[in-house]
């Protein structure tokens, strides 16, 4: 139900049945190569083109997910799910393959949390009983689209991002054994005028402190609820910017506080300048990662804070500036620590 | 908000950014690409002297091979996928020279080849190049028309 003007509770503890995450040879060498599912060591997938590719992620991903509970697709009453590419066409045939009844989302990288938080709230209300969400990026796909050719030798500036080759799905049900989602705040549209498409993380910063900050404020909290507010692919460079602008408006967040999927996923000597980014990077990282850490009882209540930069290449030609939004939605691990 | 306000807030914030953004670090770039950079010019006029002195080429014509030889290097070292590693490190060093040219087609011509050969990469090629080629041909066109101008007036 609703609570302040943003967010919504749950009471009836929906929770992530199952995950499934992979992702591609650059993430195998990377940081928490562990918690993947699956890794392909090859960046076409044995398939046609970088898009297909994509596509084959999410197909893996979600199949992985469905598999570790032993569901079928036709189980699942939907899938909420979207990408980065052009009329999100790999979401589109991905669930042309799944054949379950389909909503697409753009939110970019924040997808992942937009997908969670819907899901969670059709299943509080009964519309579903399971439901399929999540996000995939592809490095070679979205760099073409939003970027240079791959193999073209410019110079990225230290504050650049790296796009992850990644998918992460999971399957939301009623409550059960899984971590729950407790709560969310959807984001509004935050621009503050930034126009460097290779300086994402202080683009989309303010987009996570509007949303965190509307998170605390509805639900009457404060940082010291959550083991971890983190953020999906802020950065090097836009995690501090963030932290600065909550503890500016009195949310004294503190630093190991803070996590980032995108300075989470790959290794220090890996040369992704500022880290990751991507539709993949939090939902792979949130999906893996940090559920797995929670089962490990290492974290028991996290703010997964998604954000997305809402620009392509058009309106950046156009010198436009770059739109940003986040979501954020809190996961608890029931039984352990205090709630 | 009204319009004002939220262009301070934006000004305000664009700056808080700037100051905490990692510095690109121009005099590091700007000696690693002389390095680099000349050290290409160099194997180039390395080149350019070995078909001067062993085969049948003269002054004018042996930097045609010399500029084919570095070519066929750029593109594939492009297709190998370690030239855009190159360039990360090298920067306008690898750029400027006429490598950076010939990587600049090649990669548009890798990437969009599972467009097809006239969509993707026949329409691509020159999605980088092609600005270079336009502008170039501009502003030899207009120095031209000045040349021209400027013999009437003064070598008439």
């Amino acid at each position: 139900m609703l609570q302040g003007k943003q967010s919504w509770m749950f009471t009836t503890s929906p929770s992530i049945a199952s995950t499934g995450v992979v992702g591609g040879p650059f993430e195998a060498k990377g940081n928490v190569a562990r918690d993947f599912d699956h890794l392909f060591d090859d960046l076409w997938m044995s398939e046609t083109s970088f898009e297909n590719a994509q596509k084959k992620l999410m197909e893996e991903a979600s199949t992985i997910a469905l598999s570790k509970i032993n569901k079928q697709p036709e189980d699942i009453q939907f899938v909420f799910a979207g990408d980065l590419i052009n009329q999100i066409t790999t979401t589109s045939f991905a669930c042309r393959t799944l054949g379950i009844p389909y909503l697409g989302l753009f939110g970019a990288c924040s997808t992942s949390m937009e997908g969670l938080a819907l899901s969670a709230m059709v299943i509080e209300n009964n519309g579903a009983e399971y439901i399929l969400t999540g996000s995939a990026s592809h490095n070679a796909a979205v760099e073409k689209q939003f970027r240079y050719p791959t193999e073209y030798g410019s110079q990225k500036p230290p504050t650049a991002q790296w796009t992850a080759t990644a998918a992460g799905f999971a399957v939301v049900g009623r409550q059960g054994e899984g971590p729950s989602m407790t709560s969310a705040t959807l984001g509004k549209v935050v621009d503050r005028g930034m126009t460097d498409p290779f300086n994402m993380g202080g683009a989309m910063a303010p987009a996570a402190a509007d949303t965190v900050e509307a998170h605390f404020t509805d639900l009457n909290r404060d940082p010291s609820y959550y083991d971890y507010i983190i953020t999906g692919d802020l950065g090097k460079v836009g995690l501090p910017l963030m932290k600065e602008l909550l503890r500016e408006k009195g949310i004294m967040v503190t630093d190991e506080q803070c996590l980032d999927c995108g300075t989470l996923l790959y290794k220090e000597d890996q040369k992704v300048q500022a880290g990751a980014s991507g539709s993949g990077c939090s939902s792979a990282v949130v999906y893996g990662h940090i559920l797995n850490r929670m089962k490990n009882n290492e974290m028991s209540t996290v703010l997964v804070v998604a954000t997305g930069a809402l620009l392509s290449p058009l309106t950046y030609q156009q010198k436009e500036s770059i739109p940003c939004i986040a979501h954020a939605v809190a996961i608890e691990q029931k039984g352990v620590g205090s709630s | 908000m009204s319009q004002k306000q939220q262009e301070s807030v934006n000004q305000t914030y664009q700056k808080f950014a700037q100051k905490q953004e990692p510095k690109i670090p121009v005099a590091a770039n700007c000696i690693k690409a002389f390095l680099i950079g000349g050290a290409v010019c160099t194997f180039g006029q390395g080149l350019r002297s070995f078909f001067l002195h062993f085969f049948n080429f003269n002054e004018q014509t042996s930097g045609d091979p010399t500029l084919a030889v570095l070519i066929l290097i750029a593109v594939l070292l492009t297709g190998f996928g370690v030239y855009d590693n190159i360039s990360q490190f090298a920067g306008a060093g690898t750029a400027v020279p006429v490598t950076g040219f010939a990587n600049s087609m090649a990669s548009a011509a890798i990437e969009y080849r599972t467009e097809g050969i006239v969509l993707g990469i026949g329409a691509n090629m020159f999605k980088l190049a092609g600005p270079v080629i336009v502008f170039g041909t501009v502003a030899a066109f207009l120095i031209a028309i000045i040349k021209t101008i400027w013999m009437q007036v003064a070598g008439g």
